[in-house]
């Protein structure tokens, strides 16, 4: 019996579609962002309050992923940007192949943000790169405070970290310092904002992370 | 559960290694799993088994080094495992730590009996 070393990663071949999408996304001056969450912690909410607040003539784009129907996309549509649903058929995850066919028709050159909302799901969405600049993770009040130490995974990989549903906080026992606590020991410098969706509370402080998160792309893409 | 991908991925990598071994036969195969690479070790296991049997890969065992998160100390350079990244060094008691690993997702070996060996027997 013979050993034979490998040492290569199992998702090599996503990861290899995945940097062709990010060598794209830098070569037409694209911010991407992956944002991920459990079922149900508003990631369609916060993607409708932040198209919502865009300018028409801003050049965003979204992809929404889901296992089954276009609900998501139809939500999305009617804020008169490009928005696309990646329908997975059972998948319980994006995978790079699927970003990239989806971006198949789309004119890159016409794209400065492209969203990418993630099937509902903590656990398997944060294996897969999809040539993003960053991942965010959604987590809302009307979950546990310790989700942070259950999926660490995904706390760890996200830049920040989007505390939804905060006009709930009286009615429900979230202890959201802990909450915060929680995520920074697993992630210690993650950043944190928190928001409603409901009462727009935050959404400002959301608006400047990614307005700052922009401003970095451009400069960055300026530089080189 | 995308441990059936994930085995599914590792059983493509095989299929392109036993290429590199003309009549010979893959019997073990090592991974690599972090315990920040979101992937459920059991899961794996049940999903490869699931996926070898019945095929030409049969026997094919699967052996899982489940890695904990690690950090090395900034002030001391000593290296512990530990669950939280704010944790004390367990030599000098600092809370400066830099990320060493524990989201590693790897194929690390392999096990080939040579094709002579293995028609024989």
């Amino acid at each position: 019996m013979e050993r034979v070393q490998l040492e290569r990663k199992v998702l090599s071949e996503n990861d290899r579609i995945a940097a062709g999408l990010r060598a794209r996304f830098a070569e037409h001056n694209i911010l991407c962002l992956n944002l991920i969450s459990s079922p149900g912690s508003g990631k369609t909410s916060l993607l409708e309050r932040t198209l919502d607040s865009f300018d028409r003539s801003e050049r965003v784009a979204v992809l929404t992923g889901d296992i089954q129907t276009e609900n998501d996309a139809k939500r999305l549509a009617r804020f008169g940007f490009p928005v696309k649903q990646i329908t997975t058929g059972g998948t319980c995850h994006l995978d790079a192949r699927m970003i990239e066919r989806a971006l198949l028709d789309w004119r890159l050159d016409d794209i400065d943000l492209l969203l990418i909302e993630n099937v509902g799901n903590l656990v398997c969405p944060s294996s897969y790169d999809l040539g993003e600049a960053a991942k965010l993770v959604v987590l809302s009040v009307t979950e546990g405070e310790d989700k942070p130490l259950k999926y660490p995974s995904i706390f760890f990989k996200s830049e920040l970290l989007i505390l939804n549903k905060i006009d709930l906080l009286p009615y429900v026992p979230f202890d959201i310092a802990a909450a915060e606590e929680n995520a920074r020991s697993v992630h210690r410098n993650m950043d944190i904002v928190r928001v409603s969706c409901q009462t727009r509370q935050g959404m400002t402080e959301w608006l400047a992370w990614l307005d700052r998160k922009r401003e970095i792309s451009r400069a960055a893409a300026s530089a080189s | 559960m995308h441990e059936m991908g994930i085995a599914n991925s590792v059983l493509d990598a095989i299929r392109t290694e036993t290429r590199r071994f003309p009549g010979g036969h893959i019997y073990k195969v090592g991974v690599r799993i972090g315990e920040l690479a979101g992937v459920d070790p059991d899961a794996m296991s049940f999903c490869f088994e699931a996926l070898v049997r019945g095929t030409e890969l049969e026997p094919l065992a699967l052996e899982i080094e489940y890695c904990p998160r690690r950090y090395q100390c900034r002030a001391c350079g000593h290296s512990y495992a530990a669950a939280r990244e704010d944790s004390a060094c367990p030599e000098c008691g600092m809370r400066e730590s830099q990320f060493l690993g524990g989201d590693e997702l790897e194929l690390a070996y392999l096990e080939v009996e040579n094709g002579a060996r293995a028609a024989g027997t």
